[in-house]
């Protein structure tokens, strides 16, 4: 029977949750990495070592890993830094862990790369040249807690072509593992005046589907988005949610259809809608939206969930997860119809990933 | 040989990193670089691009605020301290 393992990224360190095969029962181990917190975790599947995105308010940037599920763990920086006289690097704040490396997004927006398992990191880019360059690493043009480049999305076939987001400034692709990019913002909308037409959505998550590579969906501070091409255009597919606000984001791993979010109130509270929780589910992309709140609390439950605070597996009957700012985990073992709590009293979780362990 | 406190938050990141320890330099730096050659990726702990003491890094050398450049003598005390902050 195998083994699925939540990675669970808090302000105070990260955490693993492992499941029995029923995925019905779950344990908590942690906090790991010394109580740095933690913006994302990660596993890469074919090495099956974690990595963790930390920043240290005292110590600074790094990378943490560890070989056998978080039993230990190592911690590095190196490489980690931006060329004399010009970026400061605050946080790592994005991971994608594919085709034989990992790529880390930073703030100052960045992406690194490591090709020896995490042991040390690279400079791959810096997006120069790109609309938008100029302002984004302006601290004017920052939001609290600015994340930089917290979103990586990899090709599954193709090694040198991934997406990455740009916070507050939308996607850009690169096909040649980042010496040129473009950026892929055509069709999304902005409640704001823009200075250039290409660049300045605030894309908060991009997720593709596991079986269609041209078929992505983000979650955008204005509005659901879809693209049927590779991120080249969007169409909007709010229509039928509660709100048009939100951070996270699963696609379903067999069907190229089926896409959720979490909406949130878009105003300065950012939590789900009335105190009562739920998921929504497409299964027509984007046509029309399903609430599931099954085993959610409906009363009282102000909860919010961040970018990375939505995870799906990829079992035959896929399950759904995600954690809350207030520290709580909710699990789906079918598709997100039911749900239950797993976890109540973690810190405030900052992502959650999973990982199926044969 | 001057004598290095260093904040708690550090030796679990370093095996072996004692929380005291004596340090043969000439500035509270090369006491840093002394540390960084038998413990790997200390001054990145320490230190950000510069380079400087990291924000909440502070470094009193007997009693006194210092810098990098703060010199050292053979009985200074350095006491490294992570500035009390957050929740």
């Amino acid at each position: 029977m195998p083994l699925t393992v939540l990675l669970v990224g808090t302000r105070k360190g990260c955490f693993v949750l492992e499941g029995d095969g029923e995925r019905r029962d779950w344990t908590v181990r942690g906090p790991f990495c010394e109580g740095w917190p933690i913006y994302h975790a990660v596993q890469d599947p074919a090495s099956g070592t974690i990595y963790a995105a930390a920043a240290s308010e005292w110590h600074g940037a790094g990378v943490w890993r560890s070989g056998d599920l978080g039993e230990s763990w190592e911690l590095s920086s190196e490489g980690l830094t931006y060329p004399d006289g010009g970026l400061g690097l605050s946080k790592i704040s994005g991971l994608a862990a594919a085709h034989g490396r990992v790529l880390a997004g930073a703030e100052a927006a960045g992406v690194f790369e490591s090709r020896d398992g995490g042991a040390s990191w690279s400079l791959l880019s810096t997006l120069d040249g790109q609309p938008g360059r100029g302002a984004w690493n302006d601290p004017a043009n920052q939001p609290p807690g600015h994340l930089g480049l917290p979103g990586l999305l990899t090709h599954p076939d193709e090694p040198s072509r991934f997406w990455v987001v740009v916070q507050g400034f939308g996607c850009f692709e690169t096909t040649d593992d980042g010496v040129s990019w473009a950026p892929r913002n055509r069709g999304l909308r902005a409640d704001w005046p823009l200075e250039h037409p290409e660049v300045g959505y605030c894309v908060h998550k991009l997720v593709m589907s596991p079986v269609d590579s041209d078929r992505l969906y983000q979650q955008n501070h204005c509005g659901m988005h879809r693209s049927d091409d590779g991120g080249h255009s969007w169409v909007e597919i709010t229509e039928g949610l509660p709100t048009d606000f939100g951070f996270a984001a699963a696609a379903h791993p067999h069907d190229r259809e089926t896409f959720y979010v979490i909406p949130l109130d878009p105003g300065h509270g950012r939590c789900m809608p009335e105190g009562r929780a739920a998921v929504w589910r497409t299964r027509d992309a984007g046509a029309t939206w399903q609430r599931l709140d099954r085993g959610l609390p409906q009363r009282d439950a102000h909860l919010g969930v961040l970018r990375e605070g939505l995870a799906i597996d990829a079992l035959e009957v896929p399950g759904l997860y995600f954690g809350t700012s207030t520290g709580q985990v909710f699990a789906s073992a079918d598709e997100g119809e039911t749900w239950s709590e797993i976890a109540s009293y973690l810190p405030a979780i900052s992502s959650v990933e999973v990982a199926v362990v044969p | 040989m001057a004598e290095l406190h260093l904040p708690a938050t550090l030796p679990p990141l370093f095996h072996d990193l004692p929380r005291r320890l004596e340090v043969d330099a000439a500035t509270v730096g090369e006491a840093i670089e002394r540390l960084d050659e038998r413990w790997p990726g200390v001054r990145d702990r320490l230190c950000q691009e510069g380079p400087a003491l990291r924000a909440h890094i502070n470094v009193y050398v007997d009693r006194e605020r210092a810098t990098l450049d703060t010199r050292l003598d053979a009985r200074s005390r350095v006491d490294v301290v992570a500035a009390i902050s957050g929740g």
